[in-house]
């Protein structure tokens, strides 16, 4: 027997009962294949012997004694680098069910000493707030088919797509035209945009796969669904391909990528959908990209223009220009100039009560093409837990607060408002961004919903998995490791990339059709909008409902 | 479903004609309310001058009238004639409603009117217009202004339109026009409300519809935001045709053909065949705020006595247009043709699809019809 005292414990020793996620291993079942032991992406199991004393007592002989069994067993790691991140794949490999994570459903105590070395934690994945959003909670309840004839979603015609660009008054339109000035670019796309991804966060196969999907909606399904790059460029071949009309570029305050894009310039083909100058980002607002040394690979390094396996942080700002009103306006015109003003430029912002000021900036640069505002459950590759948990702002009122100052300047959709953190957040994408559109945003930006719907990714608000950042991603998406990113077909995402494309169209037309909207996308029809929360209806001026 | 009727004429009509053909249209049809407008007015015993303007709407108590009348005596309007209605008793419920004069006076417009130019008389004639309009509204609502304009008279009333016609007496041939339009059922989404009657009027232009503008909120947002006078009210979703109507025609100064260009645009895959495909599709973008949806047949007046009718995109409400040389109708149902011309070729009778305008112009000749995918002359914008 140990005796007691001499147990090592330390301010950090956890048991696994302390752990966010608990394996239960099923002895009977396993047949000691190893599989779970070599797929778990954080080694957090790990097959052992055990022995076991077993009292033997010879009732003939009046002897007692004891007998010792031996026998082989999965353990769970307590050391919290190696804690089971809940991710699942021990049972989606294991042969006879005998394994899986379960939540904990005590208290976790790990999160008191995620700081190991002064390190604070940081993690992937977005805001771990469960429950239903206050979009999940909206409802479309101003149905007109009680008085009119009825559209029907299988049958009639539907105008879903939106704008992105500069939108002109009439009267600015017509006088442009007729004196042959510059008129501001614009492009229909569909309003469910896939939210920026850079290159270097998610795998080769995993963009490859978003892109031939995004290529089959617009080239056969006839939905001209775009995706954006995030920072980080966009590998030549696409930049010279004519995929490139359907990528939003992006440059963030690293400037990483660009080197290329602009070399590239001469022999694109095509004009990509349009600049996104990302100033925030809803996740993490005030702090710049980062991507992690393990995932700095020979390609991203060489598309980044950098040396292999650093880290690379971008800065919280755009760190060459002193106000925030002078960079948008220059960034906004050097980038439009850069594609001799044929491409919609705009800025991305986090959500933010001060997201007012930058908008009205916006309505006075005629260059600038929109705003997309990036709410406080939106994801990101890799921050701080707490930029994640704490710093924001909720879409949904800080667009719709967005969206009435313009309609008081009688400016609504002149500089489209795209919204996005947390749309699908509950899988509930389509009617998430309904209700966000009829609030009063020309079209949503998806990232995570996409990473779930298209690629399986295992990541909830529950803590599970949100290890994006550290280049283990269980499932290939977020890595830049060849042995896992293998483990994702391209071909199977772009599939499922068409299918979520093709779901959205018909929930949306299943949703225009009741309300009587089938001509044009029903932005700012807040009149069809119902909540069951007085506050939030009197905040978003929509119908309280109950 | 709300009855629409329209009838133009070379020769002057009782507005009863119309109210009678409305009868025709009585099935399906709840009767709730009836909105006459007149244009090309002849009165029995008084002949209207080039300047004089007709102010047309309904003064719920004497104080009222007498202020509106001050009002305009004040504003250098010359006071020259009043239709008085030979109102039959108990026809109309007036009392709880208090209906004590429903207005219908003849001003020569003011003296210093001479040195201004046309636009700028027509925006006098709306400034005044609003003017009593919100008079009546700070007064608890006891003055309802319907149109101000040269040869223009609107009446509203809540109740069953040949009721209402009685009640007036509007069948005594003291009035007649050359063109009525008449709509029957109150506003049913958004209460019941004299201003929420059709049709609407805005400085000469009037529509009335029936269907549902279900893109309603945003287009008015849109609407109110543009500082144009007289964008106000939206008592009915409907009342927003009327003022894109003025917006693309007299304030973008647009032809005619661009209004359904505005309100129903077509697809780019057919913009990208159409021969001004380039421009328009600019437009809609940049009047995308504006295109309508919803079921609806849309049938206005100009000043010029010209007369429209358009569908909604996917034609989804019933509407026919038929008549002879001189004589020509625009209605809801057939019957409602059937009524107001009856000595007419039914198998010319038109029935426009979502792509079409038809326009009956003012000599009343024969139809127009446009269609969306033809060319049209944009002499000041293409
Ligand atoms: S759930 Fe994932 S992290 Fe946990 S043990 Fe299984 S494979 Fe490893
Ligand atoms: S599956 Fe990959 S992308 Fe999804 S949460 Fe895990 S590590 Fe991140």
């Amino acid at each position: 027997m140990v005796s007691v005292r001499s147990i090592f414990t330390s301010p950090s020793s956890l048991t696994y009962h302390d752990l966010p996620w608990v394996i239960k291993h099923r002895e009977d079942r396993c047949t000691l294949c190893g599989r779970c032991t070599s797929v778990c992406p954080v080694g957090a199991i790990y097959l052992t012997y055990r022995r076991q004393r077993v009292p033997k007592l010879d009732v003939l002989k009046k002897k007692r004694g004891n007998e010792y069994r031996h026998f082989v067993g999965i353990r769970q790691q307590t050391d919290i680098a190696k804690r089971c991140i809940g991710c699942g794949m021990c049972s989606m490999v294991c042969p006879n069910e005998a394994i899986g994570p379960e939540p904990n459903q005590n208290e976790n105590r790990s999160h008191f000493i995620h700081n190991q070395k002064g390190e604070a934690y940081k993690r992937g994945g977005r805001r771990n707030s469960t429950g239903a959003t206050i979009l999940d909670r909206i409802s479309f309840d101003r149905i007109s088919m009680l008085t009119d004839p009825a559209l029907d979603a299988g049958r009639h015609e539907f105008n879903y797509n939106t704008i992105l660009g500069r939108v002109l008054s009439p009267e600015d339109y017509l006088k442009k035209k007729a004196t042959g000035e510059w008129i501001p670019p614009t492009r229909e796309v569909f309003p469910f945009i896939i939210g920026s991804m850079s290159f270097g966060a998610l795998s080769p196969n995993m963009w490859l796969g978003l892109l031939q999907g995004v290529a089959y909606c617009n080239e056969v399904l006839g939905i001209p669904v775009v995706m954006a790059t995030g920072e980080g460029g966009c590998p030549p071949w696409v930049l010279k391909s004519p995929f490139l009309k359907y990528i939003i570029l992006q440059i963030a305050s690293g400037y990483f990528g660009w080197d290329e894009i602009i070399r590239a310039i001469p022999e694109m083909q095509c004009d990509p959908a349009a600049i996104e100058i990302k100033y925030g980002q809803g996740a993490k607002p005030g702090d710049g990209g980062l991507l992690m040394w393990f995932k700095v690979s020979k390609l991203i390094a060489r598309l980044r223009g950098v040396p292999e396996g650093v880290d690379l942080p971008s800065p919280p700002v755009h760190q060459t220009l002193y106000s925030i009103e002078e960079s948008v306006m220059k960034m906004i015109q050097t980038m439009s100039m850069a594609f001799g003003f044929r491409v919609p430029v705009y800025p991305k912002i986090s959500g933010s009560t001060s997201a007012k000021a930058v908008l009205n900036n916006l309505v006075r640069n005629p260059y600038a093409s929109g705003l997309m505002i990036d709410g406080i459950d939106g994801g990101t590759g890799a921050a701080y837990d707490v930029s994640m948990q704490a710093t924001g702002h909720p879409v949904a009122s800080n667009l719709r607060e967005c969206y009435l100052d313009l309609v008081a300047q009688g400016k609504q959709n002149e500089i489209p408002l795209f919204a996005a953190g947390g749309v699908g957040k509950n899988g509930n994408v389509t009617q998430n961004g309904m209700a966000l559109i009829m609030l009063g945003a020309s079209g949503v930006h998806v990232g995570k919903y996409i990473m779930q719907s298209a690629a399986g990714c295992l990541g909830n608000e529950l803590g599970r998995c949100n290890v994006c950042n550290t280049g283990i991603c269980p499932k290939g998406i977020t890595s830049q490791n060849e042995k896992l990113y293998r483990r994702l077909d391209p071909d199977d995402v772009a599939q499922r990339v068409a299918d979520t494309f093709m779901g959205i169209r018909t929930e949306m037309k299943k949703i225009m059709a009741p309300l009587g909207r089938s001509q044009s996308l029903p932005i700012g029809m807040s009149d069809a909008l119902g909540i069951d929360d007085a506050a939030a209806a009197e905040r978003l001026k929509i119908n309280y409902i109950c | 479903m709300c009855r629409l009727a329209l009838k133009s004429a070379d020769e002057p009509f009782s507005p009863y004609e119309v109210l009678t053909a409305m009868e025709a249209m009585q099935e399906g049809y709840d009767g709730s309310g009836l909105g006459l407008l007149l244009r090309g007015i002849e009165f029995e015993d008084f002949k209207l001058h080039p300047r004089h303007v007709i102010l047309s709407g309904i003064a719920h108590t004497e104080r009222a009238l007498n202020r509106m009348a001050d009002y305009m005596t004040d504003s250098g309007y010359d006071f020259r004639y009043q239709h008085d209605f030979e109102r039959r008793k108990g026809i109309i419920d007036e009392r709880s409603r208090g209906r004590f004069k429903y207005v219908v006076r003849v001003y020569r417009v003011p003296e210093r009117w001479k040195s201004l130019t046309k636009k700028e008389q027509e925006a006098e004639l709306l400034a005044t217009r609003l003017a009593l309009r919100k008079d009546g509204e700070d007064h608890g609502g006891d003055l309802t202004v319907f149109s101000l304009w040269n040869d223009v008279i609107t009446i509203k009333e809540v109740g069953w339109p040949l009721q209402v016609g009685n009640g007036l007496s509007l069948d005594d041939n003291r009035i007649r026009a050359r063109v009525v339009m008449a709509q029957g059922r109150q506003n049913t989404n958004y209460g019941i409300n004299l201003y929420a009657c059709h049709p609407f009027f805005i400085q000469g232009i009037s529509t009335m519809t029936n269907g549902e503008n279900t893109a309603f909120i945003p287009v008015k947002e849109y609407l109110e935001g543009r500082e144009v006078p007289g964008y106000l009210g939206y008592h009915s979703d409907s009342e927003v045709f009327a003022h894109i109507l003025h917006y693309v025609t007299k304030v973008l100064g647009l032809p005619l053909e661009v209004y359904k260009h505005v309100i129903t645009p077509l697809k780019t895959e057919e913009l990208d065949r159409h021969p001004q495909g380039e421009f328009l599709k600019g437009l809609r973008t940049a009047c995308r705020r504006l295109i309508i949806d919803g079921p609806n047949a849309v049938i206005g007046t100009l000043p010029d006595e010209t007369c429209l009718l358009v569908m909604d995109q996917k034609k989804l409400r019933p509407a026919t247009v038929g008549g002879r040389p001189g004589a020509w109708a625009i209605a809801s149902e057939m019957c409602g043709v059937d009524a107001l011309v009856p000595d007419r070729d039914p198998s010319l009778d038109f029935q426009p699809m979502r792509e079409h305008t038809v326009i009956i112009p003012p000599e009343r000749k024969e139809l127009t019809i446009w269609s969306q995918f033809d060319p049209f002359s944009l002499a000041q914008a293409a």
